[in-house]
């Protein structure tokens, strides 16, 4: 089995919460999580409806191994239309949440129209209710997770809410679990905040059973957690340093965007890196770092917990953030740093709070902060537009930046809507560094160029989780190649695609897959789910969910010729490091890339391709 | 002689494998809400706690029972409810100082840690050696031992 086999459909127009049985037909071909979710979203909504409109529909969903013990297998995903790109948007997280809905007795929410007054949904095993949320409209994450608590007198209560950001419409608003763990990509929880959702709240006791094979599971997940603990990355770097073990490797080999990826290496690099959260600080002689945390059954513990300087100017005299709490991961740590110039590892960290606090995506936010201090520079925008000086390198300008979009205020609502719309608004668009609308992350194509094609052809906007090729360009995982050559990468973003896509459906984290291959995956499905789940059946399922959002992109609008990469990485040469010289040859790698896929010359899944994949 | 759960704190990550592995154990469906371990998150410190019952000697949960359905295990030490003789009157739960006798709505009855009879899944479970399975006299000699190696070898001892 691995699926409770109930999901739960909320017509927040209506006011009702209605149990229906899971397509189990689906589930065989779609697995769960990010695949079988997005098959209820191409069914049900019309790819050309307007995100934040009642017509646009939102599922909460765990995949068949959410909940079980299978290492990492707490995830869960939120799948809508996403209002930052217009693509399918399906972003991960972590943390508690997702267990506890499986542990409900859930395997997904779908949640349509839009409530009349804020409300939240409140969860007890089958116990179900629309409750209201005047009370904590317009707070934060924070704030309502706290409120929440009190309100049900319940400490186990599991909780995602949206915040302030998304109350006040920005673009890429996330839904905050756990107080620091996100859905955080392409504006899921703007469209949260659109339907007058403020939070879910949930108890599970059920339990999670209805196990295929109990005795193989379990010797398959002792398998998997060996493997896990035995790797060096999965074993050691990312305890230690979490996903910041990056941060000096990419600056190393010249591919960390750097001034709104101006440069290709960033002086201030060692500065903000995982080594630096373990340094003392010379003000209070604590580090950065408190302690690392894991995520539900997770065994590999990159999670971050951190605190500020309480002397740090952004945290004088508000006690609020003198505590610790979620930290810096690497992608956040580029972009609120490397990506605007700041090399200030508090400011960064209470950048980072901020966002979690009120529920916004730092990547987004931090490249399009770049974004206005590279117009800035140009005197496009000036500091009475700004609020103030807008330099690359200044802390205080991020840290109002962070304070602005979480509460909605001043020029904050102008960097609340990306970079692609504020540069276009400016007359810049070449300065936006995104794709399909959604800002890139902390890899620069041009040093690594499989990253180019990750981004060009990811179907939620630049993502640098859709195809890690990182890990065989730069780690080695699985094996080495050549991040300055396009040779092979066409045909290995592929196949990190639809391994990914698999994945992301199953309720375990990519992030194991630094040491797991299919081959360590499949064993735990198999004996967990009905039916059998070899590793090929696992590829063609992925390949089959990559076809399926790029046929509901098509339709959304989205071209082929949406398929590229921001101007700059692909004209201007890297001008240090290791990648000197090299542009990002994204165009050169994409016809081959659509052959591989069975796409025709404009990117068109072909009718013998999705009469394969069963899509026809 | 009997071994006991050593549970250093310090080494916590708050994964919760140790209440899977207790739930599933005992009730063969994974189930933090029915683990007999439990893990605190104390968010503001940055700080993860694993929490169970310590076993005394003279316990006080075994003591209060009126139906005597809490006994000693004469193999592994542990003090252990009958789930036949219990009548779930919670007066354990009220006799425990630490809170870890828990009553079980599912059940009717209360539940605590049995060690596994001998072999404590949360141990087998946990990824970082925040809990071991220890001679049960020598459960803190990892702390005595820390406490050691802050002394100053070079210096004469003094009273």
């Amino acid at each position: 089995m691995g699926w409770t086999g109930k999901i739960l459909r909320v017509d927040l127009t209506a006011g009702t919460v209605t149990p229906e049985p899971l397509n189990r037909e689906w589930a065989d071909l779609y697995l769960g999580q990010r695949g079988l979710a997005t098959k209820y979203l191409v069914e049900e909504v019309d790819p050309r409806c307007d995100p934040l409109s009642p017509e646009n529909k939102m599922i909460f969903t765990t995949g068949p191994l959410t909940g079980t013990m299978a290492s990492t297998g707490g995830r869960y995903s939120v799948v809508t239309k996403g209002p930052l790109t217009g693509c399918v948007a399906c972003s991960n997280s972590g943390g508690f949440l997702g267990q506890e809905l499986k542990n409900a007795g859930w395997d997904m929410i779908i949640f349509e129209g839009r409530a009349p007054s804020p409300v939240y949904l409140h969860i007890e095993d089958d116990r179900v209710r629309l409750l209201p949320a005047d009370e904590i409209r317009g707070a934060s994450v924070w704030h309502a997770d706290q409120w929440l608590h009190r309100r049900h007198q319940d400490p186990l209560l599991r909780i995602a809410a949206v915040g302030r950001s998304a109350e006040s419409g920005c673009l890429y608003a996330a839904i905050i679990n756990d107080l620091h763990r996100a859905a955080g990509r392409s504006g899921v929880g703007t469209v949260m905040a659109s339907k007058n959702l403020k939070a879910v709240a949930v108890r599970g006791t059920l339990g999670v059973g209805n196990i295929e094979d109990p005795d193989r599971f379990m010797e398959a997940v002792a398998a998997g957690k060996r493997v896990l603990a035995e790797n060096a990355v999965t074993g050691q770097g990312l305890p230690t340093y979490g996903t910041q073990v990056l941060m000096n490797v990419i600056n190393e080999i010249g591919a960390l965007p750097t001034r709104n990826a101006r440069e290709v290496q960033f002086e201030g690099a060692n500065d903000i890196s995982g080594e630096a959260m373990h340094e003392p600080r010379p003000s209070d002689g604590k580090p950065n770092l408190t302690t690392n945390a894991g995520c539900f059954a997770c065994t590999i513990a990159c999670g971050r917990i951190s605190t500020v300087d309480r002397g740090h100017f952004s945290v004088q005299n508000k006690p609020e953030y003198w505590g610790s709490s979620g930290g810096l991961e690497y992608e956040a740590a580029w972009s609120l740093g490397a990506d605007t110039g700041v090399d200030d590892l508090d400011a960064l960290t209470y950048a980072n709070f901020i966002c979690n606090q009120d529920g916004f995506d730092p990547i987004s936010f931090g490249a399009t902060v770049a974004a206005a201090m590279e117009l800035y520079g140009m005197g496009v925008l000036t500091a009475e537009q700004t609020g103030v000086p807008f330099e690359f390198g200044s802390a205080e300008a991020l840290v109002k930046a962070a304070e602005w979009v979480a509460k909605g205020e001043g020029f904050g609502r102008e960097l609340a809507l990306g970079s692609k719309r504020l540069c276009e608004k400016y007359g810049h668009p070449e300065l936006s560094m995104t794709v399909k609308g959604q800002e890139f992350p902390a890899y620069d194509p041009r040093g690594i160029q499989g990253m180019g094609l990750t981004y060009a052809t990811s179907n939620r906007g630049a993502c640098h989780l859709r195809s890690y090729t990182v890990a065989s360009e730069v780690l080695g995982i699985p094996e080495k190649t050549d991040p300055l050559t396009i040779e092979g990468k066409p045909a290995l973003v592929k196949a990190f695609q639809d391994a990914t896509a698999a994945v992301d459906s199953s309720g375990l984290c990519i992030f194991t897959t630094f040491a797991w291959s299919l081959e360590d995956i499949a064993p735990q499905i198999d004996a967990a789910c009905e039916g059998d789940w070899s590793v090929e059946k696992l590829l063609e399922v992925g390949e089959r969910i990559w076809n399926m959002e790029r046929a509901f992109n098509l339709a959304a609008g989205i071209t082929g010729a949406d398929d590229t990469l921001p101007k700059r990485l692909r004209t201007e040469p890297a001008a240090t490091g290791p990648a000197s010289g090299k542009v990002a040859e994204v165009e050169a790698m994409m016809p081959e890339y659509y052959r591989l896929r069975g796409w025709d010359e404009k990117g068109v899944p072909t009718g013998e391709t999705l009469s394969r994949l069963g899509l026809s | 002689m009997f071994r006991a759960l050593s549970i250093d704190p310090g080494r916590c990550t708050g994964c919760l494998q140790c209440e899977l592995a207790c739930s599933y154990e005992h009730t063969g469906v994974f189930n933090p809400s029915r683990s007999v371990i439990r893990v605190f998150n104390f968010h503001d410190e940055g700080r993860f706690v694993p929490y169970t019952c310590t076993q005394c000697s003279e316990a006080w949960c075994m003591r209060a029972c009126p139906v005597d359905a809490i006994t000693a295990d004469a193999a592994t030490g542990a003090r252990v409810v009958s789930e036949e003789s219990c009548v779930g009157c919670k007066v354990c739960t009220i006799a425990c100082p630490f809170g870890t006798v828990n009553y079980v709505q599912a059940t009717g009855k209360v539940a605590k840690c049995d060690l596994c009879a001998g072999d404590p899944a949360c141990v087998r479970a946990c990824p970082t050696e925040a809990i071991t399975w220890v001679d049960a006299d020598l459960a803190v000699y990892d702390k005595m031992r820390q406490w050691a190696a802050k002394t100053d070898a070079g210096a004469s001892a003094s009273a």
